[in-house]
C-alpha cells in the first residue's frame, strides 16, 4: 500500500520526482537536489514531513511512563513548550526508534517520531504503556511542513496572524507552541534556524502554496538527506537501529543517567555496554574527488568498520560521511572505493552549522 | 520520455557518440542516464592520449546518488577531453548531448561507430529497463 501525504498533488505540480520512502510516495527533488540544498543553507527552503507520525501522550503518569520510556529524561523539561530529543531503547540496549518530545506540562507530552517504524514504534508505546495510567493517541489530523534556512522564519511569519507572531517571538531553540490553529516548533533537521509547523490537513496546501509564493523553495529527501547529514543529525535505520546501542550512534549526549535510581528501558544494557566499550559513530572528511558511500567498509588501527551515512556535501564541496568504528585514536581511516582503498581524514560526526563549516 | 537526438549513435550502456566528419568521435552519457544519476558532483576522465578498446571503462560519472562507470563506444584514442567538467560537472545534466560532452575519440576503425544503436534502437533498449 503507497500512502500519500495531503501535500502530494502540490508535488506532482511542481514537477516532483517521487520516489517511494518506507511506504509514502515523497518527493526525492523537484529538478536539482544541489540547488535545494543550498536554498536551505543561503535562504530559505521547505520539506514535507507530513509523513512523520505525531503521537500526543497524556494522563496522570505521563511524565513517570516517559522517564521509563525514554533514555534521555522529560524530568529536564520544566518550562512550558520545551523539546528533548531522545532515543527510544529496547532492553537490549538497541535504539528501536529516535524521536522528539515536547513538553506541555507533566500530564501532556507530544511526541514526533519516525514514519518508517510507524507502526513498531505505536506497539511499543503501547507496550510500555501498559504499566501507566496514561493514553497514547496518534494524531493523524496534521500535515508538518519544515521551513528551515536563514530567512526561514522571516519568510514564515509573513503567513502567521499577529497572535502567532506573538506566540512565536523570542522563542529559543527547540521549543513548540501551539498558537490558534498551527502548532510552530524551533526544530528542524538541517543545521539551521527554522520552524517545523503543523498544520490542519485541510489548510496544508493553501499553506504550502502561500509559502512558496513568500520566496521558500521546495525540497526534497535528497537535500533534506545531505542537509541533515552535514548537520551530523543520524537517520534512523542508516546510521542506527534496534542492533546498535546509542554509545555506538554519536548518542550518547542522550543518555541521561543520573538519577541512578531511574530504571529507564534498556538502562542495565546500556551500563554492560559502557563498562566493556563499543564502537563509535565518527565523521569522515574526504577532500580528493570522489564520494564515499553508504556501506563502505572502513579500516582503522583497531579494526573494522562501516559507513553508515555517506555523501556529496554541497557547501563543502567534497565528500563526507559518518562511519561506525572501533574506539580509535587514530586521526585517518582507509576507506574501500570502487576497489581501492583511499585514505581519509577521522573528524567529530558535524560538518556545517548555520551556513558554515565546523571542520 | 527524454530527448533522444537522431543524428546520434547509442551505446546501450548509455553513452552517446558523435561522428565530427574527421575521424574523431565525441562521447557523453545521454540525457535519460543523467536523469536516472541526478545531479552530477565529479566527472573522472582519461587522459589525452590514451589508448581505449571499445567497452572498456574510461570515465566515471559520480553524482550524489552514484558512481556510474563509462564505456568507451569504440575503439581509438583519446585526443580530447571536456575540461571544463572539472569545476561544472553539472553541464551534464543541463546540456548532456552539447556542452556536457566528456570525450572526443580518433575512431581506430571509423565504420564500428555503424555497429552502435540508432536512436531508435536506443529507445527500444531504455523502454526494456
Amino acid at each position: 500500500m503507497t500512502n500519500k501525504t495531503v501535500l502530494h498533488a502540490k508535488h506532482i505540480e511542481a514537477g516532483a520526482k517521487m520516489v517511494d520512502f518506507h511506504g509514502w510516495e515523497m518527493p526525492i527533488n523537484y529538478g536539482s537536489q544541489i540547488e535545494e540544498h543550498h536554498a536551505v543553507r543561503k535562504d530559505a527552503g521547505m520539506f514535507d514531513v507530513s509523513h512523520m507520525t505525531i503521537v500526543d501522550v497524556k494522563g496522570s503518569e505521563a511524565k513517570g511512563y516517559l522517564r521509563k520510556l525514554l533514555a534521555n529524561d522529560v524530568a529536564k523539561l520544566s518550562d512550558k513548550g520545551k523539546a528533548l530529543y531522545s532515543g527510544m531503547l529496547n532492553e537490549d540496549g538497541g535504539v528501536v526508534d529516535d524521536l522528539i518530545v515536547y513538553h506541555f506540562d507533566e500530564t501532556n507530552y507530544r511526541l514526533v517520531v519516525n514514519s518508517a517504524t510507524r507502526e513498531k514504534d505505536m506497539n511499543w508505546l503501547n507496550g510500555v504503556a501498559e504499566e501507566f495510567s496514561v493514553s497514547i493517541t496518534e494524531i493523524p489530523d496534521f500535515a508538518m511542513i519544515a521551513v528551515q534556512g536563514p530567512n526561514a522564519k522571516e519568510k514564515a511569519a509573513a503567513l502567521f496572524s499577529d497572535a502567532q507572531k506573538e506566540a512565536v517571538a523570542g522563542m529559543k531553540p527547540f521549543f513548540g507552541v501551539q498558537a490558534e490553529d498551527l502548532f510552530i516548533a524551533t526544530t528542524g533537521y538541517t543545521g539551521e534556524a527554522g520552524y517545523e509547523i503543523m498544520v490542519p490537513n485541510d489548510m496544508a496546501a493553501d499553506f504550502w502554496q502561500r509559502l512558496i509564493d513568500a520566496g521558500v523553495t521546495p525540497c526534497g529527501l535528497g537535500a533534506r538527506d545531505t542537509l541533515r547529514l552535514e548537520a551530523g543529525m543520524n537517520l534512523y535505520g542508516q546510521d542506527m537501529d534496534e542492533t546498535i546501542s546509542p554509545l555506538a550512534a554519536n548518542m550518547a549526549w542522550t543518555i541521561t543517567w543520573e538519577p541512578s535510581e531511574r530504571d529507564f528501558m534498556g538502562r542495565k544494557a546500556l551500563e554492560t555496554q559502557k563498562a566493556h566499550g563499543t564502537h563509535k559513530l565518527v565523521g569522515l572528511v574526504m577532500t580528493d574527488k570522489g564520494v564515499l558511500r553508504t556501506g563502505q567498509k572502513v579500516k582503522v588501527s583497531e579494526g573494522e568498520g562501516v559507513i553508515t551515512s555517506g555523501t556529496f556535501s554541497p557547501t563543502l564541496g567534497h565528500s563526507i560521511a559518518m562511519a561506525r568504528i572501533p574506539a580509535t585514536s587514530d586521526e585517518t581511516a582507509e576507506v574501500e572505493m570502487r576497489k581501492k582503498w583511499v585514505t581519509v581524514k577521522i573528524v567529530k560526526p558535524s560538518f556545517v552549522r548555520n551556513g558554515k563549516s565546523v571542520l | 520520455m527524454s530527448n533522444i537526438p537522431s543524428e546520434l549513435r547509442y551505446a546501450s550502456t548509455h553513452e552517446w557518440v558523435r561522428n565530427e566528419g574527421d575521424g574523431t568521435f565525441t562521447v557523453g552519457i545521454t540525457e535519460h542516464a543523467q536523469e536516472l544519476l541526478g545531479d552530477m558532483v565529479f566527472v573522472e576522465l582519461p587522459e589525452v592520449g590514451d589508448a581505449v578498446g571499445a567497452g572498456d571503462d574510461v570515465a566515471v560519472a559520480e553524482s550524489v546518488k552514484a558512481a556510474s562507470d563509462v564505456y568507451a563506444p569504440i575503439t581509438g584514442t583519446i585526443v580530447a577531453i571536456n575540461e571544463d567538467l572539472e569545476n561544472t560537472p553539472e553541464l551534464v545534466n543541463s546540456d548532456a548531448f552539447g556542452d556536457g560532452w566528456l570525450f572526443r575519440i580518433e575512431a581506430e576503425d571509423p565504420t564500428e561507430v555503424e555497429s552502435l544503436l540508432d536512436a531508435e534502437g536506443y529507445e527500444n533498449s531504455i523502454d526494456e529497463d
